[in-house]
């Protein structure tokens, strides 16, 4: 397992049903696989609407993961937990852990 | 009746947002809905991407409208560098703050779906580039591109018709490109969304000529040209001609123009042909059909007129030297601005092009007589359907300005010249003959006016010959024999 610090930030836009579901459950992965190596920044395109264009971000929400590296992005409210992990790195396509 | 209450007074008004592209304002009747979308459909380099591009410089320079340049496929210093040929400085209206070119880059591979989402950011982002300048156009090119790169397909199909949505109450006057499809006009569909208008962009090459087309599709709520019409990409940007059968409303004058031949004047009701007519000079080679047409040149520039000659099969150097040989001076007309040759190859162009630039040059010179010596060669770079609706769209418009033209035409001297000019001489008024035989080792050549429209056109066959002044059609034969000649 690696003890990198994850980057992660969660793009929206306002206080929408999607994006409070998708931050309850990017914290509750966070929690469950990267408890303590972590730190998202959320980021409301309303109120910073230029910051979606250095991601171009197109999709909300829309989680990026910064660090590590390479860049990685997630679309959607992030409700399944299998495929976040896939899309952050955190488990093989086919389902074993790394 | 539909077509009733659609054609009454009391039909709402559309406002239009200009393009101020030569021609495309006039075939959909003042320009693209004003605040609303507009499909423009193509294939690979129909000139879709020019096309929206030049919608938001000119609203930028001419019509003090600001654009948005939304781009999927191509960044922007990639784009501003293509259409500098084409005398458009982005870089320079950005600074100006008159267009903002965005990016939006779609990669799928870095995408991971899960769950449910909008394009809620893509909206954002657009209103904020719209804000930002205060912009009243916007360009998506090509919006497809999403398609690539969202696997959700209900989602962004959803969320479309909301874009389109937004940008009509937004009040932007819009072109969205779309990519051709194989059975449906672009490949995703988006004419399913975009109600208002739709323009297709064709780009055919046939036998390596290439050819541009136009058509207008669909504009609701407004009259708008159907056919198909010539566009045209060079370095005067895009421009289209609507060159469409404008009618026969044309005046037809009763004035009389001589053909610089008192003779053939004599055949043809004694005072040659009528103002704005055309005319169809045919024979086989070598039986004086382009010394005939400098005759006519000749005596328009005689009579004070600017004649424009279309010459696709030999240089004016040589034309003018062959012609001064026959006594004929052309110089001194192209020396006193009143004449003025355009010499090309046809092959080198497709039909298309050619009534466009014929069309340009015309309306640049703005002639009183043209030539075209010989149609023929047009001829043999289309197919016989499309040289006539060229020549039928070229006689009409040069008709419509009054314009007295010339056309020689070629006859293969295997073939028979009644059904060879068939196709083009039902279009003309007044039609010509000329042809050469070899009676006792000596070419004999006879000239005759086959038809001519609304005149009294003599029935006889006569004999001409080549002087140093030029054709001589010699009296008619029985009482002439100790007449002209030798």
């Amino acid at each position: 397992m690696t003890e990198e610090m994850f980057d992660l930030r969660l793009y929206v836009a306002g206080q929408t049903p999607k994006a409070i579901r998708a931050f309850d459950n990017l914290r509750r992965i966070c929690d469950e696989h990267l408890a303590g190596r972590y730190q998202i920044e959320v980021v409301d395109l309303l109120e910073n609407p230029q910051l979606g264009i250095g991601d171009q971000i197109l999709a909300l929400p829309t989680l990026v993961r910064r660090l590590p590296e390479p860049i990685k992005k997630i679309i959607g409210d992030l409700s399944n937990t299998e495929r976040v992990l896939v899309g952050l790195d955190l488990r093989e396509r086919d389902g074993r852990a790394t | 009746m539909d077509d009733a209450t659609q054609a009454s007074p009391t039909r709402p008004h559309i406002s239009k947002a200009r393009t101020g592209v030569a021609g495309l304002d006039e075939i959909t009747n003042g320009g693209l809905p004003s605040g609303r979308p507009t499909l423009v459909a193509g294939g690979p380099g129909s000139g879709k991407t020019l096309l929206g591009i030049t919608f938001l410089v000119n609203g930028a320079t001419q019509f003090n409208e600001r654009g948005v340049l939304m781009t999927f496929e191509q960044d922007g210093a990639d784009l501003a560098t293509d259409v500098a040929s084409l005398g458009f400085d982005l870089p320079a209206l950005v600074a100006e703050k008159k267009l903002v070119v965005d990016y939006v880059h779609v990669d799928r591979s870095q995408i991971e779906e899960t769950g449910e989402y909008d394009l809620e950011a893509l909206f954002i982002r657009l209103e904020h580039a719209v804000k930002s300048i205060g912009a009243k156009r916007v360009v998506l090119d090509t919006i497809e591109a999403l398609f690539s790169g969202l696997k959700n397909e209900a989602i962004l199909r959803a969320e479309l018709r909301r874009l389109f949505r937004w940008l009509r109450d937004h009040g932007l006057s819009t072109i969205i490109t779309g990519e051709r499809g194989e059975t449906t006009l672009t490949r995703n569909g988006l004419e399913e969304y975009v109600t208002d208008a739709v323009i297709l962009l064709d780009h055919r090459v046939h036998e390596q000529i290439s050819t541009r087309r136009i058509r207008v599709v669909k504009y609701r709520g407004t009259h708008h040209g159907t056919n198909e019409y010539p566009f045209l990409i060079d370095t005067d940007g895009v421009s289209v001609l609507p060159v469409t059968s404008l009618g026969l409303e044309h005046k037809a004058s009763s004035e009389r123009v001589s053909t610089g031949l008192a003779e053939l004047d004599g055949m043809l009701g004694g005072h040659g042909f009528f103002r704005g007519s055309t005319i169809l000079v045919s024979g086989t080679a070598g039986t004086g059909k382009t010394t005939m047409a400098a005759h006519f040149t000749d005596a328009a520039c005689r009579r004070g007129e600017r004649c424009l000659y279309f010459l696709f099969e030999e240089s004016p150097a040589q034309m003018i030297r062959n012609m001064q040989s026959a006594g004929i001076n052309l110089q001194q007309w192209i020396d006193q601005g009143q004449l003025e040759f355009l010499a090309d190859r046809p092959s080198t162009f497709g039909l298309e092009t050619h009534l466009a630039l014929v069309h340009r040059a015309v309306d640049r010179f703005k002639p009183d007589v043209v030539v075209v010596d010989p149609v023929t060669n047009l001829i043999a770079v289309g197919t016989q359907i499309d040289v006539r609706a060229m020549l039928t769209r070229l006689i009409d418009f040069l008709k419509m300005r009054n314009i007295t033209a010339l056309f020689t035409s070629l006859t293969a001297a295997s073939a028979d010249w009644e059904s060879t000019d068939a196709m083009i001489s039902s279009l003309m008024d007044s039609w010509v003959l000329t042809t050469a035989e070899t009676v006792n080792h000596k070419r004999r050549r006879q000239i005759f006016a086959l038809k001519s429209r609304g005149m009294a056109c003599s029935d006889d066959v006569r004999e001409f010959r080549f002087t140093d002044r030029g054709i001589e059609i010699l009296p008619t034969a029985p009482d002439s024999l100790e007449g002209k000649g030798q």
